[in-house]
């Protein structure tokens, strides 16, 4: 008994192209996918410890006489990240608060605010800054690094990190009132 | 040859107005050349090459969005200071990071590296497939002989079968 290998009658679209194809679908469908896992898991999550960043600062805005701040450089401190940009609106109804917040908090030494200016031209910046007499650290997000490690859903956002760079709350939108940031610094400083 | 001292002055004050006048000229067109406000299609030439990341798939010269608009302005204000397209595209990436861009940086790898990724992933399972194949190919090329030769039990009933017929 032999055997007779009968070839294959050829077909229209060959093998190979059918796999070409097939790959491209499938890698595709996998970049779709791996982009919707990343928008559905939101902001970074309370609990994790946040990662070193550096956040350079508008001029006249410098601490110590330091062009940046290096988030590592905060330890021990309760750190209020407060993502936000001139063109957005909602910023607006809580830039008084935080900076009323910042200039009761400010003196103990304990806490810092550092405001990350997101995708945002400067001159509009420094108008907004000026506007509501903002004095605590504010710096633009450079190259959307910041923000992209946060994972934003929008601006504004504030981020409470607690003494030992953990992530204590995330607050989506503007905050209602003054109070309402008393009452993520203050269990944290207790 | 005797000449007005009047006359004399006034040739002065003629040389000195003429050289002012031309200072003036000279210094007026050189700032007119590198102040003109650029018009809007100037703006969204350069515009229309970058994206804002707050208004996704919206080219930037036909977004409506305040921090567009903000964007523009800046474009504009580069413009009349006499910058390049390639030099505010740069200011752009290093501002808000390379996806700004219209089109990726030309890198030959931006390219390079997904192309050869998925010849690369092709060809591998079309080796896969291949070699997954070949056995059922034989099997097929084989069958007929198998079918043909006698089974003694199908014989047997096909005889039963006839019979009964």
């Amino acid at each position: 008994m032999t055997e007779t290998s009968i070839p294959a009658p050829r077909r229209g679209v060959p093998l190979w192209a059918q796999i070409i194809v097939w790959v491209f679908l499938v890698g595709l469908l996998v970049i779709v996918a791996l982009g919707l896992q990343r928008r559905q898991q939101g902001t970074v999550q309370p609990g994790q410890v946040i990662e070193n960043f550096t956040l350079p600062l508008y001029s006249g805005y410098e601490v110590d006489g330091k062009s940046e701040i290096h988030f590592a450089d905060l330890r021990g401190k309760v750190v209020v990240i407060n993502v936000w940009a001139s063109w957005c609106k909602p910023c607006e109804q809580e830039a008084a608060d935080l900076q009323q917040a910042w200039a009761e908090y400010e003196p103990s030494g304990q806490v810092v605010f550092l405001g990350v200016d997101y995708v945002d031209t400067e001159p509009e910046a420094r108008v907004y800054l000026k506007k509501f007499g903002i004095t605590y650290p504010n710096g633009p997000d450079l190259a959307t690094r910041i923000t992209q490690y946060f994972r934003i859903t929008g601006v504004p956002e504030t981020y409470f990190v607690d003494q030992d760079g953990v992530l204590r709350y995330v607050k989506i939108g503007p905050f209602s009132s003054i109070d309402e940031i008393r009452a993520q610094i203050d269990p944290l400083l207790e | 040859m005797y000449k007005p001292k009047l006359l004399q002055i006034t040739n002065y004050q003629l040389l000195v107005v003429i050289l002012l006048a031309l200072a003036i000229a000279l210094t007026t067109r050189a700032v007119s050349a590198q102040g003109p406000t650029p018009t809007d299609d100037e703006v969204n030439r350069v515009a229309k090459q970058l994206y804002c990341p707050v208004c996704e798939s919206t080219p930037l010269d036909a977004c409506p969005t305040e921090a567009c608009r903000q964007w523009r302005d800046l474009i504009r204000t580069m413009l009349a200071e006499g910058r390049s397209e390639e030099e505010i595209k740069q200011y752009f990436v290093e501002h808000y990071g390379v996806r700004v861009l219209a089109e990726p940086p030309n890198r030959l790898a931006t390219y390079l590296i997904p192309a050869i990724a998925i010849l690369l992933g092709a060809v591998l399972l079309f080796r896969g497939f291949h070699i997954w194949m070949k056995p059922s190919a034989t099997r097929a090329a084989t069958e007929p002989e198998q079918t043909s030769a006698p089974d003694p039990y199908i014989a047997r009933l096909e005889e039963e079968l006839k019979k009964q017929k």
